[in-house]
């Protein structure tokens, strides 16, 4: 099983290895957002703005984590399907999950790369050191690439169903769940009626909890149970509804279809 | 809409069988069927003896697959690739396996070039090289020489028939290349608007349909959906 994982692994890996758009990804628009926020942040400061605008930088690293999970999954299969490289890869002895459990590694070593890079700019340009909450970090990053695999699941499923048609949700999903997930902003900013939608979003207790100890609050034990008891629910949804699509898309013949539109 | 209905045929061990039909008639969709991307609504598949529905891991890690509306990745080199495969595939020696299938199509100074960069040729015998790293007891082909100028074809179905003929691997064959069709096929099954019309040896089928060639009976059951008399002559049999 793990031979397999590590041939697709290796697969992604070797494409970021001379693709210039790839790395593009990893680093040049992950550093030009936490640039413009950065700078954004430090003209709040001057203008006298109370200090918790630095936490819009840890907003940013954090959302980073997140859509690289999220995008690691979904471009992943996407390229095979533009390359017309999916039929060898479903033809191949790899078992979905494991062609799942690859897409997620790479979505793991994608952000966290990002991550310890945008924090190590943070930290050179506007004196932001994320990284000194140290392991408290980890239950943070986890559940935000946790997440991240969870709507990588259901984007790839409506791709594998609906295919050049549903690409364009790869970039849509993630920034449909931004402003619900209040990643720049606390959820008491939302209106009222939409409070209750952001708080079943994993995402939001992360931020909400990322802004509460970055503010000099205690760890927020609670707010992290919850994030993840909901990572529980989407990763179990996300891997249903994949497992059905799949199924569905096997029944009517779209899976040979792919990558040939 | 029914793709392919009523379909039954048997393949034996060793042979070369070519499935064969005008365009729509059904011969990617039941390679499809085989190969387990899509679920038949009724009936039952069995390839090497197995059910392919219960042991379709299995089936696949013995099989290999090779078409010409497929590629692998352009943005990896050939070697890149071909490790990627073996590894998915479990080959060992993958090293060696891989410079024995390049040199077998003959396209070992390809190794470090990007897959992009190869002509449509060389390609197509990559994804050759990438259907028999595994050394499969099945092979698929969909029109393998699809993209091929006369004498790569020509190559790839002299190597196809010695590979056939050392190592008795079964192969279910589709292409529009009739004179192909009839070197290379032990026995075909002409299909039309997904059913099966006429199966045999070429020169059964010829004799049962009086057609000269296997051209002229493609033709006959492109136009007609059947075989009727592939020359055009009364009283031909059915």
């Amino acid at each position: 099983m793990t031979g397999r994982i590590a041939a697709m692994l290796l697969r992604y890996l070797y494409l970021y290895r001379r693709s210039a758009a790839r790395v593009m990804g990893v680093v040049f628009w992950p550093v030009m957002d936490l640039l413009v926020w950065g700078f954004l942040t430090s003209y709040l400061e001057k203008a006298a703005v109370p200090q918790p605008v630095l936490f819009l930088l840890g907003a940013v690293i954090f959302w980073d984590v997140f859509y690289s999970s999220a995008q690691a999954i979904t471009l992943s299969i996407t390229e095979d399907i533009w390359g017309r490289n999916i039929l060898n890869v479903f033809v191949s002895p790899i078992r979905v999950s494991e062609l799942m459990i690859a897409t997620s590694a790479l979505g793991c070593l994608r952000a966290l790369a990002s991550a310890a890079l945008l924090s190590l700019l943070a930290a050179l340009f506007y004196g932001f050191r994320i990284a000194s909450l140290g392991l408290a970090l980890a239950p943070f990053l986890a559940s935000l690439l946790l997440f991240g695999w969870a709507v990588g699941m259901m984007t790839t499923a409506l791709i594998l169903r609906y295919g050049q048609a549903a690409e364009a949700l790869i970039w849509g999903v993630p920034f449909l769940i931004q402003p619900l997930s209040a990643a720049f902003y606390p959820v008491a900013v939302l209106p009222a009626w939409l409070r209750p939608v952001a708080l079943a979003i994993p995402a939001t207790h992360v931020f909400e909890g990322m802004r509460e100890v970055l503010g000099g609050g205690a760890f927020p034990a609670a707010r992290l149970a919850a994030a993840f008891a909901l990572n529980v629910v989407y990763l179990a949804a996300g891997s249903a509804f994949f497992a059905w699509m799949l199924g569905r898309v096997r029944a009517k013949g779209y899976l040979a279809r792919l990558g040939l539109e | 809409m029914t793709a392919v209905d009523g379909l039954s045929f048997t393949v034996a061990r060793g042979e070369i069988f070519g499935l064969l039909g005008p365009n729509g008639a059904g011969k990617t969709t039941t390679i499809q069927l085989l190969l387990g991307l899509t679920s038949p609504t009724a009936g039952e598949i069995r390839v090497l003896g197995l059910d392919l529905a219960g042991h379709r891991r299995e089936i696949l890690q013995r099989c290999n697959f090779s078409s010409a509306y497929v590629s692998l990745p352009s943005n990896l080199t050939v070697r890149e690739n071909l490790e990627v495969f073996a590894r998915l595939y479990a080959v060992p020696d993958r090293r060696r396996r891989i410079a024995e299938v390049l040199d077998l199509f003959e396209i070992g100074d390809t190794a470090k070039r990007l897959t992009g960069a190869l002509s449509s040729g060389q390609a197509t015998r990559l994804n050759l090289c990438k259907a028999f790293l595994n050394d499969p007891e099945v092979l698929f082909l969909d029109e393998p020489t699809a993209s091929l100028d006369p004498d790569i074809a020509e190559k790839v179905r002299v190597t196809l028939s010695r590979i056939q003929r050392e190592r008795a691997v079964t192969m279910l064959y589709t292409s529009h290349n009739m004179r192909e069709v009839e070197i290379l096929c032990d026995r075909v099954l002409f299909l039309s608007r997904g059913r099966a019309v006429t199966q045999g040896t070429p020169a059964e089928i010829l004799a049962a349909s009086r057609a000269e060639s296997l051209e002229q009976l493609f033709i006959a059951i492109a136009r007609d959906g059947d075989v009727r008399d592939a020359r055009g002559d009364e009283g031909a049999p059915r």
